[in-house]
């Protein structure tokens, strides 16, 4: 039977159709990785013998022919997705022993296909941060280390755990959530695929809200072809959630032809930043290469806005956020630190519910919201945020597909960039340019650093055309032939 | 007429603005599906969506929306095709998003025009400035427990209009002609039931004071009055007080105060500087509110006859005054009503029986119309005992005085009582003849030439036929006897 955890989504299902392995087994086996690899700290909470239970019924209801999807497949929801019952933290303080008693949108939709939750998975706080090091519930550590290097990585984040809990075999495949790229950069930081589908594509019912107008749910697992399975199953229109697009969802695998015969690829000069580093240039030259290869013509394009995204995203991300965040006073749910009066009260819980970046990001917010700063700062940010959106609207009529790097560099170390917001908020430079104009993006694992770190590229989709973005993901995918796996060293 | 305030250093002008709150008829919240209903058991109409859970997302109500353009309507004013919703943030225990949704520069309906009906059928046009739509904030409970306050959060989410008028009224009284008149066409269009009590209409006051003819003074602004009378005993106390203000040199503070019923006077709640700087922003989980005319042209199609159009019906086809179709158009309950009697029948006299005996009865028993003993109907049937002769106007009001308390028709208490009119000639001429007889002298002076007699006789007459005698009949014979 093998190690049944090294077995793709793809994979899986087959084995399971074909009856070579149980749910229950393939459950099992991810329950041990999962347990072996607490030391990446990847999971807040585990839910075991719910899993099984879930596999068990997952198992007679192939016996029943009544497979869905994922039909006992196992995988790790990012804690910021609501679980019916099942503690619900965002990694903050703040939410405290909540257990909401509904379930997102998404996380039904999986289950409704027969997916199996191992756990809920750790992620920066409230999803604010690009390296997990701001989760409540401590440092998720990535399963890649550098070679003849013993020292801890960051996973990258938001969705950290999440990268981490698929990257070191422990699930099959993993939610996550992308406001400014936390879904594409902790994919890139750990050797996986991750999707930002359009937005409007899956619904945010039930996902605990970051930035509203930017947060946008997605799949992560370790193929192009797994990523789109899983897509298909979390995608849908909801009309619980206003910004929910009603649109058929595509059969996604299908999509994967392998053919981009004349696919257009567009180049935008403007990521070529100053001071990138060369091996960052240099993949993103092979990936260039193995898409003209494959029959693709590239094509150069501008995007002459992209310089003033990442202005934009740090005034309205924490803009929407510090309303968001509003709802956690104390009163309802989750902590309270009590206080002599309503406002004192609310003072204590706030101040020890959250961490030091949510507190940043909420004074930001707060004032580039208040009044007499709200058109310079807020206004404007959406002004750039329109130009943006053009940009790219122009250049797709150029070309069907957007090459460029994930990210500036491969994962850093611990404390590397924690003790700089602005070197941390550069993470995300390559892909806030598309979450501001709402777009389709992947990143797919497409070779290692010098350090023997994984590297990934991003291609970027015109809206709802998340079907051309995964055929380009396939090829390069194939081109780049990435099979490396990090050592299990976590098991001691 | 304006409200004048003779001060030592001359006349003051008051200027007054309202913005209303009005609860939208509506069977369930602005962004969640939860009832709307009053008075249910604190936190039992309260969906995750309405507490705020984290994840939770509002979705139009489009029942409301319909709700608010249609009251847009009603008031003469231009419907927004677009428009947006925003939130306005503030920290309190019974706003559990920490923000209220409503709308801010771009409303669901823009600028209209209500007439006001002031005393003697004099009317005013007061401008309105805009209508938008909000959610309500849920209710803090401070009387629960003697260290802690509880929330209720039914109201939270509940959909709310906010009609705020120009500055344009100049008195308590034209303040109060202005509620009203809100009051009454939004319960004729069925947007909201007006009942101020349960606090489905409340209304934020700007009163100002200024010299006739000078610029606009500064205003404060006094909360959440749920009562007319209230409402024009808290303008007359704030603009003596301004008036006060100014005389002595001083200068009024723009600030929010807030009127207390049992000392009759406002206090300071929080300054301008104190004032909540509530950071607005559109709304990222809702997109903007687009119609197209067709849906405009639907609802406007499916609009009632609204008080002043009915009024303007009652005068020039129905003849009454301007005064009677003003009362009987007010309420549209009453009009109804008065409709309903009026039906195939003498409008005057039906508008006289409603105000007159109806309203009359109705004040003095402390009834309230739906409540009324004597149905449209009934009223209908006595009045056409009037008309067919059967019985005169004045047993008539006996008649309905018993319809009032007992709550029979009008024809059993007629025949039951025996007051069926008497128009046989024979038995009236010998009443007459009697009369003549018993009151010489009087016959003499009225043939002397004083006409006015006429009525004393036909009094008499009247009384030695218990009032059952038909007083045309009365007349035509009474009258070529006297003239001899």
């Amino acid at each position: 039977m093998g190690d049944l955890t090294k077995l793709g989504i793809a994979a899986a299902r087959d084995g399971l159709n074909a009856g070579d392995f149980s749910a229950r087994e393939l459950t099992a086996a991810h329950i041990t990785a999962m347990v072996a690899a607490k030391p990446l700290n990847a999971f807040i909470t585990e839910t075991p013998d719910q899993a099984v239970e879930a596999a068990t019924a997952s198992d007679a209801r192939r016996a029943k022919g009544e497979a869905g999807k994922l039909e006992g497949i196992p995988l790790a929801i990012k804690d910021l997705f609501c679980t019916k019952d099942v503690l619900t933290t965002a990694a903050s303080h703040i939410l405290d022993g909540f257990k909401p008693r509904y379930e997102s949108t998404v996380t039904a939709n999986l289950w409704k296909e027969g997916a199996v939750m191992l756990g809920k998975v750790n992620l920066d706080e409230l999803a604010m941060g690009s390296s997990n090091e701001t989760s409540y519930y401590g440092n998720v550590v990535n399963p890649w280390r550098r070679a003849g290097d013993n020292r801890d990585l960051v996973p990258g984040g938001s969705s950290g755990g999440s990268a981490s809990a698929v990257a070191s075999f422990s699930a099959m495949g993993a939610t996550g959530t992308d406001t400014g790229g936390s879904i594409r950069q902790p994919a890139s930081f750990t050797g996986i695929v991750g999707c930002k589908p359009t937005y409007g594509r899956c619904s945010r019912w039930g996902v605990v809200a970051f930035a509203s107008s930017l947060d946008q749910p997605g799949p992560m697992a370790r193929s192009v072809r797994d990523t789109a399975i899983m897509l298909e199953a979390m995608a849908g229109f909801d009309p619980k959630d206003s910004t929910s697009v009603d649109m058929p969802v595509p059969n996604f695998e299908a999509a994967l032809t392998g053919d981009i015969r004349g696919l257009k690829v567009g180049i935008p000069k403007e990521y070529r930043t100053d001071g990138m580093s060369p091996e960052i240039e240099a993949l993103w030259q092979q990936g260039i290469d193995w898409m003209k290869a494959a029959g693709a013509e590239i094509v150069e394009i501008s995007l002459p806005h992209t310089k003033y995204a990442l202005a934009a995203y740090y005034i309205i991300a924490p803009a929407e956020a510090s309303s968001n965040l509003a709802r956690y006073d104390g009163v309802r749910y989750g902590l309270r630190v009590e206080g002599k009066d309503l406002n004192d009260m609310y003072a204590n819980t706030r101040a020890e519910g959250f961490g030091a970046e949510v507190k940043r990001r909420l004074l930001i917010g707060t004032y580039a919201l208040s009044a007499g700063y709200y058109d310079a700062y807020y206004l404007k940010a959406q002004k750039v945020r329109t130009r943006i959106a053009n940009d790219f609207k122009e250049a797709y009529e150029k070309v069907d597909v957007i090459l460029t790097p994930t990210a500036p560099s491969a994962a850093f170390s611990f404390g590397d960039k924690s003790d700089d917001p602005l070197a941390m908020y550069l993470n995300d430079v390559f892909t806030v340019p598309a979450s501001l104009a709402g777009l389709p993006g992947i990143s797919v694992p497409a070779g290692l650093s010098e350090e023997g770190l994984p590297l990934g590229l991003q291609l970027l989709g015109r809206p709802f055309d998340e079907e051309t973005v995964f055929r380009a993901a396939g090829v390069l995918e194939e081109a780049a032939g990435f099979t490396a796996t990090p050592t299990d060293w976590w098991r001691g | 007429m304006g409200m004048i305030i003779q001060g030592a250093t001359g006349d003051w002008e008051v200027v007054i603005g309202l913005e209303i709150h009005a609860q939208v008829t509506s069977k369930s919240k602005l962004f969640s599906g939860s009832s709307a209903a009053y008075g249910a058991e604190p936190n039992s109409q309260v969906s995750f969506i309405d507490a705020a859970m984290p994840g939770m997302l509002p979705v139009f109500n489009e029942m409301a929306v319909e709700q608010a353009v249609r009251t847009g309507l009603g008031l003469n004013a231009k419907i927004n095709k677009f428009s947006v919703f925003d939130r306005k943030n503030y920290f309190y225990a019974d706003l559990p998003q920490g923000y209220q949704i409503s709308q801010y520069l771009q409303p669901i309906v823009g600028e209209g025009k209500i007439i006001i009906d002031l005393k003697e059928g004099e009317t005013r046009e007061i401008g309105i400035t805009r209508l938008h739509l909000e959610q309500d904030a849920g209710k803090s409970l401070h009387d629960q427990s003697p260290n802690q306050t509880f929330v209720d959060l039914n109201r939270s989410g509940v959909p709310l209009m906010e009609i705020v008028s120009e500055p344009d009224m100049r008195s308590p009284e034209e303040a109060a002609a202005y509620v009203k008149k809100i009051r009454s066409i939004v319960r004729y269009l069925g947007t909201c039931d007006g009942n101020m009590e349960e606090g489905s209409m409340r209304a934020d006051v700007n009163v100002s004071v200024r010299k006739p003819g000078e610029g606009f003074g500064t205003r404060c602004e006094m909360k959440n009055i749920n009562s007319v009378r209230f409402m024009q005993q808290a303008i007359i106390y704030e603009a003596n007080r301004q008036v006060d203000i100014l005389e002595a040199g001083g200068t009024v503070d723009q600030e929010t105060r807030l009127y207390d019923p049992d000392k009759g006077e406002t206090r300071s709640l929080r300054s301008k500087e104190e004032a909540h700087d509530y950071r607005y922003f559109p709304d990222p989980d809702l997109l903007p509110l687009e119609f197209d005319d067709a849906f405009i042209e639907k609802i406007r199609a499916d609009l009632p006859e609204l008080p002043d159009d009915k009024k303007n019906r009652f005068i020039e086809e129905m003849g009454l005054t301007p005064y009677d179709a003003g009362v009987l158009v007010a309420e549209k309950e009453v009009a109804e009503y008065f409709e309903a009697v009026a039906e195939g029948r003498d409008s005057k006299l039906s508008a006289n029986w409603v105000i007159g005996e109806l309203f009359g009865h109705l004040n003095r028993t402390g009834k309230a119309l739906a409540e009324s003993p004597v149905k449209a109907k009934a009223l209908g049937e006595l009045i056409d005992l009037i008309k067919d002769g059967t019985i005169s106007n004045r047993i008539a009001k006996e008649v309905f005085e018993e319809m009032f308390e007992t709550g029979k028709k009008a024809a059993d208490i007629v025949e039951e009582k025996g007051l069926k009119q008497v128009s046989d000639t024979g038995a009236i001429e010998a009443a007459i003849d009697e009369v003549i007889a018993a009151n010489p002298d009087k016959v003499a002076e009225y043939r002397g030439g004083k006409d006015k007699l006429f009525g004393f006789f036909m009094g008499q007459v009247m009384k030695a036929t218990q009032g059952k005698a038909n007083p045309g009949v009365v007349t035509g014979i009474l009258k070529p006897k006297l003239d001899g």
